[in-house]
């Protein structure tokens, strides 16, 4: 006998304000008591699904239908009426209240007309705990419990409020495996208590696990449902990114030149006095790609802000040709051919509201092609941004379009585009390819080899393990704001073993020979 | 035009329509000849040769103002000290004008300099705490307007107080007056610095590089920094300028016909006007001409209203408020917005497809 389908979602469009079309016909269909992967990369659209199930975003065109009724939700108030809950990735707790606090807030039991009874509350978080075999402390102020556990109060707050279709968005992304392995006991158990479970990743082996079936979504639209049980991880992939990503680059043995940059016994502590970086040293040469692996916060970003001169506030010396940066500008260290791309494009990389071309000169409105003594050249920016625009692939109607209207990959080139063309000899590439198509990442990453063959030295940050294995010459995993390892022949490197360094697993104590003389 | 650009347009006349439809309603309750107030707040400006010259004598000080805080709010530096620069202007260009004997064709220069000077001195108290200190130019800059205003009260009684007066200057020496242009009313030639001002502000801020810089700042600071542009540099130049500019306005309006002593005793609001004038000029001096050509036309008629009808002056006040509150609020036809942007979204698709 079929099952009866609890949840259908229709044909639902959605386009943002900013003209982005992120869900363009997309259908997806619940079965009671299954758990359901919706996988595709970043940007695909996934998310934005979610929203407009959960009510935070209103859908442009399409239906929902609740147990074969059509409904409009309005609200996250309204959804969670509607008996759906929704688990964000990052965790939406009080964290100086307890874990009953937490679970009961917003539908607090009452006594006294106004007071909340305490008692009570703790008795019901405790009884929902108890119903799904939750083991917990509900008396646990939430900031002293970890990740895992903080997971679990959401997935109960949710229970609590009768979700009865639960949403869990990348749930595995900050757990631990063994937290991991706990969490999919638990669906198993919410499964068999009749939940439905929308399961969003994109980590292939956990949907084979535990998943019934699959909707994989590709750039906006549904690419089908599948039973997971009948395909391959290799099927799903192919699904989710269009082709076999061809990582492969031709790439030419490196020709180191120069030293470009050094770095000696760096030491930064953030605003907070915690230290993130530690005695970090390394050289780096021209022609080469240094790639950084390591999971994000262990001192990327503030090596790079140290670079760049964004930072002026750390020990030890940074060097770049034989120059101490210290005492220089930022926009000086910039003109000893040093070109940044930023690892938040929207918050640093560009201004939204100011047009393309606006955004490709602000770091090179001041040569002499650019401008006089006082005024702008704006033919020959007008005529150079085209030029830009058409060698970087930028899909836009002029230069005349606001960036914050572009779409994330568009806005990266326009970023590429102004960074690359003043011609740099060190290029920091923080995160160049972060949630951006398919097509924009190869072009950029092509783009990189292309400056290194041209002597160029280079810093490629990546969280995405293909890239910083397949186009660096050096690889160095970064762990609490050292270097845990460093691989000079990057194409014998397995990826467990680097995640063994990323997770602080594994670490190599002398690193001198490889990083620096 | 593109669809974002066609909407701000649509929306801005909406704003206006709706803030005078809201302004008749209020007629009508509160007045006994509804009709005939309205008419006269629309018709009147055009009646007389008078009427019409009021609308652009009051023209010209907004323009000066609404330019300052144009080149300011551009930057995103809220400096609100623009009132009292206009202010310390025309004190300064009053001071001038009677304590330094010059020539006709060199006396209104000299004053007009040195007001602006003047002006640029004054906003540049809160940019200057703003990088020393880290203060918000906002507030100390809305506290400095009452240090200017009665600083240049204090000034007047102490210095230049005509005996002969209650609270006024000596009477302007006629070398460093501006001429009016037209027998019978005062619009004088103020009027093409005004708009001189306006048309270099614009190539200021789009034109040169230190605009360009300006605006980066103005629309992501962190992006400016990250590029290489000096902050410390854009605060200051930004609200120099916006001071100079008002500064200078209001020797303009001392030494025009319309004044013959320095009498300011109490804020004049050119200063508070000009956010309005800013913000339906969209930060872009080029329009500021145009804006303030609509509140004084606004205002006028409002003026004429009052004294021929049983409607008061205020009304108008509420006209402008609703405009302001309209053209920044951003959900206000935000619906409409999102139609035309998934409409433009859609037809995109269609054609990719039939690519």
């Amino acid at each position: 006998m079929e099952k009866q389908a609890v949840l259908r979602m229709e044909h639902i469009m959605k386009i943002y304000s900013n003209g982005v079309v992120a869900n363009e016909d997309v259908s997806l269909d619940l079965e009671e008591g299954e758990i359901h992967a919706l996988l595709g990369e970043n940007g695909a659209g996934k998310s934005t699904l979610m929203k407009v199930l959960f009510g935070i975003e209103s859908p442009d065109e399409g239906k929902i239908l609740l147990n074969g009724v059509e409904t409009v939700i309005k609200s996250p108030q309204d959804a969670i009426a509607k008996g759906i809950g929704m688990v964000h990735q990052h965790f939406m707790l009080v964290s100086s209240l307890t874990v009953a606090e937490n679970i009961i807030l917003g539908v607090a039991p009452v006594k006294n007309l106004f007071l909340i009874d305490k008692k009570r509350a703790i008795q019901e978080a405790e009884a929902i705990a108890a119903k799904y075999n939750f083991n917990i402390d509900v008396t646990a102020r939430v900031e002293e419990i970890p990740v895992g556990v903080k997971q679990k109060v959401e997935i109960l707050k949710a229970l609590y409020r009768g979700a009865k279709i639960l949403i869990l968005d990348e749930p595995t992304a900050v757990l631990t495996p063994q937290e991991t392995n706990e969490l999919f006991v638990q669906l198993e158990k919410l499964k068999e208590n009749g939940h439905t479970v929308i399961f969003i990743s994109h980590k292939l082996d956990e949907i084979k696990k535990i998943c019934n079936r699959a909707t994989i979504m590709r750039n906006g639209k549904s690419m089908g449902t599948y039973s997971v049980a009948d395909m391959s991880t290799d099927d799903m992939s192919r699904l989710m990114v269009g082709r076999q990503v061809v990582l492969e680059f031709d790439k030419k043995p490196a020709n180191r030149t120069e030293t470009m940059l050094k770095v000696r016994d760096l030491i930064v502590h953030n605003s907070q006095g915690v230290q993130k970086i530690d005695h970090l040293s390394f050289d780096l040469k021209g022609g080469e790609i240094l790639g950084i692996a390591g999971v994000e916060g262990n001192g990327q970003s503030e090596l790079v802000e140290a670079i760049t001169g964004l930072n002026k506030n750390y020990h030890g010396a940074v060097q770049i040709r034989g120059e101490d940066i210290r005492k220089k500008t930022i926009k000086e260290i910039r003109n000893m051919n040093l070109a940044h791309i930023p690892e938040d494009r929207m918050k640093s990389g560009c201004a939204g509201t100011l047009n393309i071309l606006e955004n490709m000169f602000s770091n090179q409105y001041d040569r002499k092609e650019f401008s006089g003594r006082l005024f702008l050249k704006s033919k020959k920016m007008q005529q150079k941004a085209q030029e830009w625009i058409k060698e970087y692939l930028v899909k836009c109607n002029s230069y005349k379009q606001n960036v914050g209207m572009l779409s994330g990959g568009n806005i990266q080139k326009v970023i590429v585009a102004r960074e690359f063309s003043t011609g740099p000899d060190l290029i920091i590439a923080n995160q160049p390819t972060r949630g951006i198509d398919v097509g924009a990442s190869e072009f950029i990453r092509k783009r990189l080899l292309e400056f290194r063959d041209a002597g160029c030295a280079i810093i490629l940050i990546s969280a995405d393990l293909n890239e910083v294995l397949s186009l660096s010459d050096r690889l160095a995993v970064m762990y609490k704001g050292r270097f845990a390892s460093v691989f000079t022949e990057v194409e014998k490197v397995q990826e467990e073993l680097l995640g063994q360094y990323m997770l602080g697993i594994k670490k190599d104590d002398r690193l001198e020979g490889a990083m620096y003389e | 035009m593109n669809s974002a650009k066609r909407f701000e347009a649509v929306r801005m006349v909406f704003a206006i329509l709706i803030a005078l439809l809201i302004s008749f309603v209020i007629i009508f309750f509160v007045s006994d000849e509804p009709v005939n107030a309205i008419v006269q707040l629309v018709t009147g400006p055009f009646k007389s040769k008078r009427n019409l010259a009021n609308v652009f004598e009051s023209m010209i000080p907004l323009i000066f103002t609404g330019t300052g805080v144009c080149i300011m709010f551009s930057a995103n530096q809220i400096n609100l000290a623009g009132e009292g620069a206009f202010h310390v202007g025309g004190l300064v260009a009053a001071v001038a004008a009677l304590k330094i004997a010059l020539p006709a064709g060199v006396s209104p220069v000299v004053c007009l300099l040195l007001s602006a000077v003047a002006g640029a001195l004054l906003t540049a108290i809160p940019a200057i705490m703003k990088v020393k200190t880290e203060a918000s130019e906002l507030v100390s800059s809305l506290m400095l307007n009452y240090v200017a205003l009665w600083f240049s009260t204090f000034i007047l009684m102490q210095f230049i107080c005509d005996p002969a007066t209650g609270a006024a200057s000596y009477s302007i020496p006629d070398a460093a007056s501006l001429s009016s242009l037209m027998r019978g009313t005062r619009i004088h030639s103020g009027i093409f610095i005004a708009i001189l001002v306006a048309v270099l502000g614009y190539l200021f801020l789009y034109k040169t590089k230190v605009g360009y810089q300006l605006r980066i700042v103005g629309e992501n600071e962190e992006y400016a920094r990250y590029s290489g542009i000096s902050i410390i540099k854009v605060i200051l130049v930004s609200q120099l300028l916006g001071g100079f500019i008002a500064g200078l306005g209001g020797g303009v309006e001392l030494l025009s016909p319309i004044y013959d002593r320095f009498t300011w005793t109490a804020s004049l609001g050119y200063g508070w006007d000009a956010i309005i004038i800013c913000t339906l000029a969209k930060k872009n001096p080029l329009y500021t001409p145009f804006a303030a050509l609509f509140l004084a036309y606004l205002r006028t008629g409002a003026s004429i209203m009052s004294r021929a009808t049983d409607v008061s002056f205020e009304i108008v006040q509420i006209t402008q408020a609703v405009i302001i509150l309209f053209v920044v609020a951003e959900q206000f036809l935000s619906r409409y917005k999102h139609k035309l942007i998934a409409k433009e979204a859609k037809e995109a698709l269609k054609e990719e497809e039939a690519a």
